[in-house]
């Protein structure tokens, strides 16, 4: 059916507008909220929409969910949005994640490990109850410090690497495949999938993750390796033709650890899922990496049963911009539409009451 | 380990030249503190902009495992300036985020540093002290960090 434009209502938009507006802006009698504040004291926020909005920059981040009255998922696609408008001026080297400066590093199956457990700024340990005292405490008590221990902390992954117990992830297979320039062909490479999982809601990757470990394509992870801290962003410019550092991305990488039974062709050894998500977010990244893994079913030969392990079905609906767009517009007029629904429906009906009558006449 | 295999990608400090050292101290550094030190200078000499300052994106690239085959996270706003002084020096920077100034200043100051009768006093009074304060910045999340990394005991047990 083809949509056939509406107009009308310009005064009715502009009249929601204004008022969206002034509900934004809350009680005139509490203080504005700035974005700087947002920037600084919801880091979380901030982090998950770069990571769905697929843009690294905190202060355009915390500007998206002032603008956003907090929706987390608007924020994110007023990002996408402003992303469009920019030129991309290249692609970043890999980052390295083995020279990260670490702020937390820990590891759930092995408790001493070169460069031990770092806990970072966590909320593991806390009792989940509602500080009642937040709101009167202005500067909390500085954190202590210690001397830093200044050997290397290897990745987990690479310490199983080292000792041919774990299944070695392909190395370079060249350009890796971009969703953001060329629709995805499937079956998606794994670099699609990735990219798909990193920009991909955090409930949906949460749920998903959830649903392996409930047994739809479970693998029984265990998490290998949970770090974070800031990596070095380096570009090789055109008119330099050499690698220059431009700055520092604060990332989270989780590497799950999963039994593998081998193969024909294979041995037993473990395999890895992988997440890596901008910010600090535990969550983000164990649940990318869980879906990571399940993804890799078919690649590895196991059965593809699960919701979860099917790349079309996760990552066609991974993407909250996508899914938001869809679903909500829906509330956008369908009256046309509607229209040719509602006269068949009467048709039928009419025709099922004539027919309905010459039986009652004979 | 995959990283053995993986293309050379990020050289050790120790690998690079003083320009990357520089640029990538720079690229730290805040457009306030770039300025108030470059103020100090002696006379900075016309410059004219050959690009920019404007401000793109860069798609960051991770490695699938931490060491496998690169794939496309996402990107990141990024500024860069490119310019000429008057002496024919030519000064570029990309630095991270969208502060356009931040980029001139750098380029600017990656143009002056190239001059060798100026090098030795910028890399003492601009770069040294800006390397400084990002360092006792890093320590102080690396000391952070080392007070929270777990010490393991032994426990009792209740047989004893």
């Amino acid at each position: 059916m083809a949509y056939v434009a509406v107009k009308g209502g310009e005064q009715a938009i502009a009249a929601a507008h204004a008022w969206r507006a002034e509900a934004r802006r809350g009680d005139p009698a509490v203080s504005k909220l700035e974005p700087a504040q947002i920037e600084g004291q919801l880091g979380r926020a901030v982090e998950r929409v770069m990571a769905e909005g697929s843009l690294y920059d905190r202060g355009l981040a915390a500007l998206a969910i002032a603008q956003a009255e907090g929706d987390l998922i608007e924020a994110a696609f007023l990002l996408r949005a402003y992303r469009t408008t920019l030129p991309r001026f290249g692609v970043s080297l890999p980052l390295d994640t083995t020279a990260m400066a670490i702020q937390r590093r820990i590891s759930a199956v092995f408790k001493d490990l070169p460069g031990g457990q770092v806990l970072g700024p966590t909320t593991d340990y806390t009792h989940r109850l509602i500080d009642f005292a937040l709101p009167a405490q202005d500067l909390p008590p500085a954190a202590p410090m210690a001397e830093p221990d200044p050997a290397p902390m290897p990745r987990v992954a690479d310490l199983l690497a080292a000792e041919g117990l774990i299944r070695p992830d392909p190395a370079d297979a060249g350009e890796p495949a971009d969703l953001t320039r060329a629709p995805p062909a499937l079956p998606l490479p794994r670099a699609a999938r990735l990219q798909g999982l990193a920009r991909g809601d955090e409930g949906f990757l949460l749920g998903m993750g959830y649903s392996t470990q409930r047994g739809y394509g479970g693998s029984h992870p265990f998490a290998g390796e949970i770090r974070m801290g800031a990596v070095s962003v380096e570009i090789i410019p055109d008119e330099l033709g050499f690698a220059i550092d431009i700055g520092d991305v604060v990332l989270t990488e989780c590497q799950m650890v999963n039994q593998f039974h081998g193969t024909k062709t294979e041995p037993a050894r473990f395999t890895t899922g992988y997440g890596l998500a901008f910010g600090q977010a535990d969550r983000r990244a164990m649940s990318m990496a869980l879906v990571d893994r399940a993804l890799q079913a078919g690649d590895l030969g196991e059965d593809v049963t699960a919701p979860a392990q099917d790349a079309e079905f996760v990552l066609s609906h991974a993407d909250n911009i996508e899914a938001t767009g869809f679903v909500e517009h829906l509330k956008l007029p369908h009256y046309v539409d509607f229209q040719s629904e509602i006269e068949a429906v009467r048709r039928l009906h009419a025709q099922a009451r004539a027919h309905a009558e010459a039986e009652a006449a004979e | 380990m995959m990283t053995d295999t993986a293309p050379p990608t990020q050289p050790n400090d120790a690998e690079k030249t003083p320009r990357q050292r520089w640029m990538a101290v720079l690229a730290r550094a805040g457009a306030e503190a770039i300025a108030a030190r470059l103020r100090r200078a002696e006379a900075i000499p016309e410059w004219r902009r050959l690009r920019g300052p404007d401000t793109g994106l860069v798609m960051l690239r991770g490695r699938s495992g931490g060491g496998g085959a690169s794939f496309n996270l996402g990107e990141m706003t990024v500024t860069r300036c490119t310019l000429r002084l008057a002496s024919g020096l030519v000064g570029h920077a990309t630095v991270a985020g969208r502060n356009l100034r931040h980029a001139e200043l750098a380029a600017l100051a990656d143009a002056l540093l190239q001059d060798p009768a100026r090098q030795d006093a910028l890399l003492a009074d601009l770069i040294a002290p800006l390397a400084a304060a990002q360092q006792v910045q890093r320590q102080a999340l690396a000391a952070r960090a080392a007070a929270t990394r777990v010490q393991f005991f032994a426990l009792q047990t209740m047989r004893t």
